[in-house]
C-alpha cells in the first residue's frame, strides 16, 4: 500500500458526501466555463482583428458619417496600401427578430482589404457588376435557405424604403473567428437612392477601412490621417481595428465585468463547498491523525494526506465539470442568435483557468485542516470528541 | 537485566485557562528490559499521562525520561516521531484501526515510514499477523472483524516494526471476557517469547495480574509497589 492509496480511500470514505462535493465542483466549473466562454466570445472580434487594418470614423461618434471626398486624401498618406469604405445599413429582413449585420460596401475594394472571406471568383465578379446584388455569409444563406439568384427584400430604417437585392455570392469564412452571418451589398446602390430620395445624404460614408503596409506604423499613420481633417466639419478618429472593436465592447463593459465577477465568485463558492467538506473530514479524523502521528507519521505526512484528499476531490470535480462543459456550451450556442458571436466555443484559456481554479480550490480548501493537523498534539487528538 | 526505562523527577501539569493542573508529581520509575508492568489507579490518577510520556507522545513539564539510552524529553517533535516509529509499539483501548484499510494495510502503515521494499514489508506484515493468529484475515476490513480480532490486528501493527517496548492503554477495556483473555495471553507471549518490554495501563485486576509488576498511581503520585 502506498500513501496515495490511503488518500484515495479516504476521499471515498463518505461516498455520498464526496459525490455531492464533486458534483458541486463540477456544476461550478460548468458555470465558470460557460461564463468564461461568453466573455471570450465577446472578445473574439478583438482577438481576430487584423493589426494591418485601421478604421477611420467620425471623431464625435461612430453614428455620424464622413464625406466620400476623404477617400482620395487618405489614399495619399504614406504607408497606406489600400482604402475601402462601408456603411451600416440596419434595416429589417422579414421581421425584426431576424438580426444580422448588413453593410453597404465598396464592391471593388472591400474584399481586397478583407481577405478572410472566401468568395468564388466568378461570384465575386458577378457581384461587382450588378449594383443591386449582394454577397451573404454561408451561415446566413443556410439559415434562411437562400441560394444564388434568390432575391432578398429589406425594409430600410436608416435608409428608408424597400430594398431588393439579388444574391450573387456566398462566402465561406477563412478563419474560425470570421463571422459567416453577414450581408454585403453595394454602397453605390444606397448612395444612388439617397441622391434621389434624400438629397443631402449622398456621399455619406460610415467609415473607412485602411490597409497599411506595416502594423508597426499604425500609430503614426493614424495621426497623419486625423491631422488631414483637423478643424474640418467632420474630424476623424483613426484607430486600429482591434481598438475599434474594443470600443464596441466597451459599451457592454458592465455586462462583461459582471460576468467576469460572477465567474470568480463561483470559484469562491466552490472553495467554500470543498473547504467545508475538508474541514468536516479532517474533524472526523482527528483521532486517526493522532494515531498516525503516534505511529511516527510527521505533521508533513498528515498535511500531504489532507492536501492529497482535497486535490483528489477538486480534480475529479474539475474534470467532470470540464467534460460536461463542452456539450453544454455546444447546446447553449444553439440558443444564441446566429451572428451574435462569430466564435462560441470553449477556448484553451478557459480550460486552463478552470483546471487552475480547481487545483487552487483544492489547495486552499486543504490549508485550514492541514494547519490544524500540523498543530494538533497527539494527546489532544486522542481526547477529541467530534 | 538492564534498565530500559528510567524516569527521574517527572512532573507534568496541564493548563486550563490560567489555572495549572498538576497531573504527575515527582515520579521516579525504573523498568528493566523484558519486564511486563501494569500501571493501575483510579480515573484521573495520571496512568495514561505517564504512559504517554514514557512512549514519547507527550512531553514532561519537568524531569527526565530515558528510554533505551535516549533522553526523549529533549527530542524535537520530528525526532520524537522517528524515535517512536522504531522503538515503541502502541496498543489502544479502542484499537484505533483505520476503517478504510484492510487488516494487512493497517499493519503495514508503520512500515511505510521505513525503507523496506514491498516484498520485505509483506513478509513483516504476514509474520506479525501470523503471530497474532490472523494470517487468514489479511483482506478483512475492521468492520468485518470482532473486537478481539481488531485488537489483535492492532497488536500486529504494534509489533510489525519489532519495537523493544510495547505500551498498552487499557487493551482489554473494550472487550468481552474471552477476547480479553486472548489478548492478555497474546501479550504474555509477546513478553516471554519475543522479550518485549510491556507497559500496560489497566483498571482490571485480572489483566494486571498477568504483569510481573504493578505500579499504583493516585492523584499523580506513585504510591505503591507490589510484585
Amino acid at each position: 500500500m502506498k500513501i496515495l492509496k490511503l488518500i484515495f480511500k479516504n476521499s471515498m470514505r463518505h461516498k455520498l458526501r464526496t459525490s455531492l462535493t464533486v458534483l458541486g465542483i463540477a456544476i461550478a466549473v460548468i458555470a465558470f466555463g460557460v461564463l468564461r466562454t461568453v466573455v471570450t466570445a465577446w472578445y473574439s472580434g478583438v482577438d481576430a482583428a487584423n493589426p494591418n487594418r485601421l478604421i477611420v470614423r467620425q471623431a464625435v461618434s461612430f453614428i455620424f458619417p464622413l464625406p466620400y471626398s476623404y477617400l482620395e486624401k487618405i489614399k495619399q498618406v504614406p504607408g497606406v496600401k489600400q482604402v475601402t469604405y462601408a456603411n451600416w445599413f440596419g434595416g429589417i429582413y422579414i421581421d425584426q427578430s431576424n438580426f444580422f449585420a448588413r453593410y453597404g460596401v465598396d464592391a471593388d475594394t472591400y474584399f481586397n482589404v478583407y481577405n478572410e472571406y472566401n468568395i468564388p471568383p466568378d461570384e465575386l465578379s458577378t457581384f461587382k457588376k450588378e449594383r443591386n446584388s449582394c454577397i451573404l455569409g454561408s451561415d446566413l444563406a443556410k439559415k434562411y435557405h437562400l441560394k444564388i439568384g434568390d432575391v432578398m427584400t429589406l425594409e430600410g430604417d436608416i435608409y428608408p424604403g424597400t430594398w431588393e437585392l439579388a444574391v450573387r455570392g456566398i462566402y465561406t469564412p477563412k478563419y474560425k473567428t470570421t463571422d459567416a452571418m453577414q450581408m454585403f451589398f453595394h454602397w453605390d446602390y444606397i448612395d444612388e437612392r439617397m441622391r434621389v430620395e434624400m438629397p443631402g445624404r449622398e456621399g455619406d460614408v460610415g467609415w473607412y477601412v485602411v490597409l497599411i503596409n506595416n502594423a508597426a506604423n499604425s500609430g503614426s499613420i493614424s495621426n497623419q490621417i486625423d491631422a488631414l481633417f483637423k478643424n474640418s466639419p467632420a474630424e476623424t478618429k483613426t484607430e486600429t481595428e482591434g481598438t475599434f472593436q474594443q470600443g464596441f465592447i466597451q459599451s457592454s463593459s458592465a455586462i462583461i465585468t459582471s460576468m467576469n465577477f460572477i465567474s470568480f465568485v463561483i470559484i469562491g463558492i466552490i472553495m467554500l463547498v470543498l473547504g467545508n467538506t475538508m474541514i468536516m473530514s479532517a474533524r472526523e479524523r482527528t483521532r486517526e491523525y493522532a494515531v498516525l502521528k503516534t505511529l511516527g507519521f510527521s505533521g508533513k505526512h498528515l498535511a500531504g494526506i489532507i492536501m492529497g484528499e482535497s486535490l483528489v476531490i477538486s480534480i475529479l470535480g474539475g474534470l467532470l465539470g470540464l467534460l460536461l462543459t463542452y456539450p453544454i456550451v455546444e447546446g447553449f450556442s444553439q440558443f444564441i442568435p446566429k451572428g451574435m458571436f462569430p466564435v462560441f466555443e470553449v477556448k484553451t484559456i478557459t480550460v486552463v483557468l478552470a483546471v487552475s481554479a480547481a487545483l487552487l480550490v483544492g489547495i486552499i480548501a486543504a490549508l485550514f485542516p492541514m494547519q490544524r493537523a500540523l498543530r494538533m498534539k497527539i494527546v489532544e487528538g486522542f481526547r477529541f470528541v467530534g | 537485566m538492564t534498565e530500559i526505562i528510567q524516569v527521574r523527577n517527572l512532573y507534568k501539569s496541564y493548563w486550563r485557562d490560567s489555572i495549572e493542573i498538576p497531573v504527575l508529581n515527582n515520579i521516579n520509575l525504573n523498568i528493566k528490559e523484558g519486564e511486563f508492568i501494569a500501571l493501575m489507579g483510579p480515573s484521573g490518577s495520571g496512568k495514561t499521562t505517564l504512559l504517554n510520556l514514557i512512549s514519547g507522545i507527550d512531553k514532561p513539564s519537568r524531569g527526565e525520561i530515558s528510554v533505551n539510552g535516549t533522553d526523549i524529553s529533549k527530542l524535537s517533535e520530528s525526532a520524537l516521531a522517528k524515535w517512536r516509529s522504531s522503538n515503541i509499539g502502541f496498543v489502544f483501548q479502542f484499537y484505533n484501526l483505520i476503517p478504510v484499510l484492510t487488516a494487512y494495510e493497517n499493519v503495514e502503515l508503520p512500515l511505510l515510514l521505513t525503507k523496506l521494499t514491498k516484498a520485505e514489508r509483506r513478509q513483516h506484515v504476514e509474520t506479525a499477523l501470523n503471530i497474532v493468529g490472523l494470517g487468514d484475515r489479511i483482506d478483512h476490513y475492521p468492520k468485518q472483524l470482532s473486537g478481539g480480532q481488531e485488537q489483535r490486528v492492532a497488536i500486529a501493527r504494534a509489533i510489525v516494526t519489532d519495537p523493544i517496548i510495547l505500551v498498552a492503554d487499557e487493551p482489554t477495556g473494550d472487550l468481552d471476557k474471552n477476547s480479553a483473555s486472548e489478548i492478555l495471553t497474546l501479550m504474555e507471549r509477546l513478553n516471554k517469547e519475543f522479550n518485549k518490554t510491556i507497559v500496560m495501563v489497566t483498571h482490571d485486576p485480572h489483566a494486571a495480574s498477568k504483569a510481573h509488576m504493578i505500579r499504583h498511581l493516585e492523584k499523580g503520585d506513585l504510591i505503591l509497589e507490589a510484585v
